[in-house]
């Protein structure tokens, strides 16, 4: 077990470097530079070649990127292009944002999704199932913008119950979000819940066909019983791998949303290094969530593998 | 004495597409007294198992009762609560399922899943619930139920489960059992095992038993009293030997007619066509159109089920003719061969599943794990028919994968003439492709449902042969032709033809390719047995026409007999026997054949399997002796365990791999 464990994590981490590697060279390899973006039009002659000097771009490529990745280990990504502030200091704030926002969305997409989830697959072909089978298919299709931006006519402009938009600024406490983040929240939960309601229906459906629970309801157990104790620990198993896609999504994936409601995310500092050529943000951002999509499948395999009988011999017997 | 079970006239149904309503079972009747055993007899779909569901008063999804009443004890199970059911099944009424290692929930340990019986079914406070568990395990002969107790499902052989399960309807001192097939799927050592001890539990305690089978050698080992079915309905019932021996109905005698066995040299008698589909049998008879013996009056009108004087009710106008038509028909008499020249030759094969470990390449150690078939050399001449017999995880399959180039050889090479094969396909040239092809078990996963029966027979045709648009479509109406299908199937898709039709297109793909040689895995152990006897008066045709030579792997040794020239066992990968069939099966046999042979139920009540040895699943062979050496009932000494046996001859090609005289075997 301690073996399969530490193998996995030595596979995520050499995953973590290639994609290191790659989001260097790709920035290496596109035309012009931090310079070259800082200075913009008057990036010609001495000038540039100071900035270059001071920045230390004129050395070779390996040095910088060993720089940059030992750097970056230490939880240290240099310095922004534009303004000179410290990378991790922005992002650090982003980042806590973007986290605060999933698990806001989290604490409510997931447990009502697996709710949702269960209750549609046990009543399939019910209205109940229905009505909520084709509400998350909607929740699914309409864009995130379309439905943010009914909800904010709603809910801010004509009831005028929630703020429409996010004022406070990146480094301001956690509490200062409140209530100003809860529109985006419902808008990220409904996307969420109707994926995770799916899949979770979907397994319902085909655990309690199986030839097991037909067994515990023929062996005389109580329906509710069936349920809890021999269908869900079944069904809910593929679910953790649903959420660990959404939690990584949540963190770096839902620019619109930050855009629209003027969250400061990382999607949107990312959106933002992006127009400004700020590529050394653009790099650190990329990293981190590379690194966030590596952990939490991880975690999630893990997860999988502890609950999962089966997994579990499979691992002990170190294949 | 009043019945215990009482089923009357029940009919179940479900709505079809075009909203008709199509019935699964017309109008049943059973009853079943306290301590009888009753087993109910068909092919798939014929209703069999509906029946002894709903006498726990339960459908599967989409059925509904459409008249009638189950009664268990007095109660009404179709009118009873949802919890007066809980309390009755798995209690007084305990179910043991078809497939135990789906049966089970896979996440529960053993313990927790026999408690939660107890704990809804059993007087006994929860303090002695653990001790009970442990008890019920040793019950059911399962070795070490302490450790068996913590386990998980899957961590247990196919025999322990199907014990577990057996042990967990025990916990609610049931006074009847319902059987769902409960020993398809098992090794025949381990199924005559499950059986002996399920004979012995009913008798101990006097249980009531519904057997549901489509298997007449089990049926005839634990039953009292036989129900077939056909099409929904029953068509004959009586006591077993009666049913066995002087069958009444057509429908019977044809099924009976279609089970190989180990003591006759012909090919069964296929029974031809197929049943109605649900809702499809009209107004006569719904075997009608299948019966020999079929008359006008037949098609008209149904036949009641009427007693008749020697006891049994049938459901036929015939049933005297029917009795005296028994034996009429012959089997084909299977084409053998004689021996020229060697078509295929595998010499000192050996094959290992284990990967070695990259250190282990890097230092140049060798693995020391042993590998999983080891020491095979067999030749087998132009036309002759090999057949490989052995229990689960004896490396059958192993051993046609390597042939056919799907898992390399750890050792050993496999030529087909002079000309020893690349090890693995695809290093093979085209033309050695198209001399060995594979027909698999299940036809369902060997063909892709969304091929049409054209895209399949055309694939080999267009791969080895290279033909244009016009010769592909005539000559692939040939190759189906082969094998008795019109050409009206090749526009078909897979799920647009029956079991039986689907494994004629798998064998029409395969022969499509003029092969030299045929590797046949389990092919007819997913068919009905009237289908399987099809299958096998096939492949014996094509033989016949084609000069093929097969290697035909099975788990039943009737179905080898009935087509193999030579017979090789293999236990734990290592072969014990090999030699023509009538030696193989007849006279001076190794300790391990002697097993498996013992093991065999045959459809006749009079007749009882030999358990000599345990039915213990072994996950990997000795390192060094026989391979059966811990489990043959004959053992010598130690020399079993420290030396290899030799090869004892009878002077021609029959070899057994014993340290026992040849003479002291027999």
């Amino acid at each position: 077990m301690l073996r399969m464990l530490l193998r996995r994590l030595f596979l995520g981490a050499i995953t973590v470097w290639i994609v290191s590697v790659i989001i260097f060279a790709g920035v290496e390899v596109l035309p012009g530079d931090a310079c070259t973006a800082f200075l913009e039009r008057e990036a010609k002659g001495k000038l540039l070649e100071n900035c270059r000097e001071a920045q230390g771009l004129n050395r070779p490529a390996v040095e910088r990127y060993i720089e940059w990745a030992s750097g970056a280990v230490r939880g240290d990504f240099g310095v922004s292009a534009n303004g000179q502030k410290s990378i991790s200091e922005l992002v650090g704030n982003r980042l806590r944002n973007s986290l605060l926002l999933a698990i806001c969305a989290l604490g409510v997409g997931v447990p009502l999704a697996i709710f949702l989830g269960v209750v549609t697959g046990l009543r399939r072909d019910k209205p109940v199932d229905l009505f909520f089978s084709t509400a998350a298919v909607f929740a699914m299709t309409i864009p995130e913008f379309v439905s943010a931006t009914v909800l904010i006519l709603v809910f801010s402009v004509w009831l005028g119950w929630l703020p429409g938009i996010v004022l406070t600024s990146a480094g301001a406490p956690a509490s200062e979000f409140f209530p100003e983040i809860l529109l985006p929240v419902i808008v990220l939960a409904m996307v969420m819940t109707a994926h995770i309601l799916r899949m979770v229906r979907s397994s319902v459906i085909e655990v309690m066909a199986g030839d097991y629970i037909q067994m515990a309801i023929l062996k005389g157990v109580p329906y509710w019983r069936i349920v809890f104790r021999h269908a869900l620990p079944n069904a809910l198993l593929p679910a953790i791998n649903v959420v660990a896609l959404t939690i990584a999504w949540l963190l770096g994936g839902v620019v619109v949303i930050e855009v629209v409601f003027n969250y400061p995310g990382l999607g949107r500092m990312m959106i933002d290094a992006i127009s400004d050529r700020d590529l050394p943000v653009v790099q650190a951002i990329a990293l981190i969530v590379a690194t966030v999509y590596v952990g939490v499948n991880l975690t999630a395999d893990l997860m999988t593998m502890f609950l999962n009988p089966r997994l579990r011999t499979h691992a002990l017997r170190g294949s | 004495m009043s019945a215990l079970i009482d089923i009357r006239d029940v009919s179940v149904g479900f709505t079809g597409r075009d909203g008709r309503t199509r019935e699964v079972l017309r109008n049943i009747d059973l009853t079943v007294a306290p301590g009888e055993s009753v087993g109910l007899v068909g092919e798939s779909g014929s209703g069999k198992s509906t029946l002894a569901f709903a006498a726990m008063g339960y459908l599967k999804r989409g059925l509904r009762l459409l008249g009638g009443s189950a009664a268990f004890n007095g109660n009404d199970m179709f009118a009873r609560s949802r919890q007066e059911l809980e309390r009755i099944r798995g209690g007084q009424l305990a179910l043991i399922p078809q497939n135990s290692g789906q049966s089970l929930t896979p996440t529960l340990r053993i313990g927790a899943q026999l408690g939660e019986a107890l704990r809804l079914h059993s007087a006994l406070p929860v303090g002695q619930h653990g001790a009970r568990v442990i008890e019920l395990l040793s019950q059911v002969r399962l070795p070490d139920p302490e450790g068996i107790v913590a386990r998980f499902p899957h961590e247990l052989s196919g025999g322990q489960q199907q014990r577990v399960a057996i042990a967990m309807a025990l916990a609610g001192d049931p006074v009847a059992l319902l059987l769902d097939e409960p020993t398809t799927g098992l090794d025949v050592t381990t199924q005559a095992h499950i059986l002996e001890l399920l004979r012995d539990i009913a008798a101990e305690r006097s249980m009531a038993m519904v057997y549901v089978s489509h298997d007449l050698g089990a049926i005839a080992r634990v039953c009292d009293r036989v129900v077939v079915m056909y099409a929904g309905e029953v068509v004959l019932e009586g006591p077993t030997r009666q049913v066995l021996r002087a069958p009444a109905h057509p429908y019977a005698q044809g099924l009976l007619a279609s089970i190989p066995r180990l003591d006759d040299a012909t090919l069964p008698v296929a029974l031809d066509g197929r049943p109605p589909a649900p809702g499809e049998a009209g107004a006569g008879c719904a075997f009608a159109d299948r019966c020999a013996l079929v008359q006008d009056k037949c098609r008209a009108t149904r036949p009641p089920l009427a007693a008749v004087e020697s006891g049994e009710r049938v459901r036929c106008f015939f049933a005297d003719e029917a009795r005296r038509d028994r034996g009429r028909r012959k089997g084909a008499a299977p084409v053998r061969y004689s021996r020229d020249s060697a078509m295929l030759t595998l010499d000192d094969l050996s094959i290992s599943y284990a990967r070695p470990r990259l250190i282990d390449q890097l230092l140049g150690r060798s693995s020391d794990l042993l590998p999983t078939v080891d020491d095979i050399s067999i030749t087998i001449g132009k036309g002759e028919t090999l057949g490989l017999v052995g229990e689960s995880g004896s490396g059958k399959s192993t051993i046609l994968k390597t042939i056919a180039g799907l898992l390399p050889p750890a050792g050993g090479t496999v030529a087909v003439g002079d000309h020893p094969l690349p090890r693995l396909v695809e290093q093979r040239d085209p033309n050695q492709l198209r001399q060995i092809q594979l027909i698999f078990q299940n036809p369902d996963d060997s063909l892709n449902p969304r091929h049409t029966v054209a895209d399949i027979l055309e694939q080999p045709l267009k791969l080895y042969y290279g033909l244009s648009s016009t010769d592909l479509r005539a000559r692939s109406v040939q190759v189906l032709e082969r094998v008795r299908l019109g050409a009206h199937y090749l526009d078909r898709l897979p799920s647009q033809l029956s079991g039986g039709e689907k494994q004629r297109v798998a064998i029409a793909r395969a022969f499509a390719a003029d092969p030299e040689i045929v590797l046949c895995d389990e092919v007819t152990s997913a068919l009905d047995v009237s289908v399987q006897a099809a299958v096998l008066d096939l492949l014996n045709d094509l033989k016949a026409t084609q000069g093929t030579t097969y290697v035909f792997v099975s788990h039943d040794l009737a179905v080898v007999r009935a087509l193999s020239d030579r017979v090789a066992v293999l236990y734990q990968g290592r072969l014990c026997e090999i030699g023509q069939t009538d030696h193989v099966f007849g006279g001076v046999s190794h300790p391990y054949t002697e097993v498996l042979l013992g093991a065999v139920l045959e459809p006749d009540p009079d007749t009882a399997p030999t358990l000599t040895a345990d039915d213990v699943v072994e996950r990997a062979p000795p390192a060094q002796g026989c391979p059966f050496q811990r489990r043959c009932p004959r053992k010598v000494g130690t020399i079993c365990e420290t030396d290899t046996p030799p090869w004892q001859r009878n002077g021609g090609d029959h070899a057994i791999r014993c340290h026992i005289a040849r003479e002291d075997l027999a």
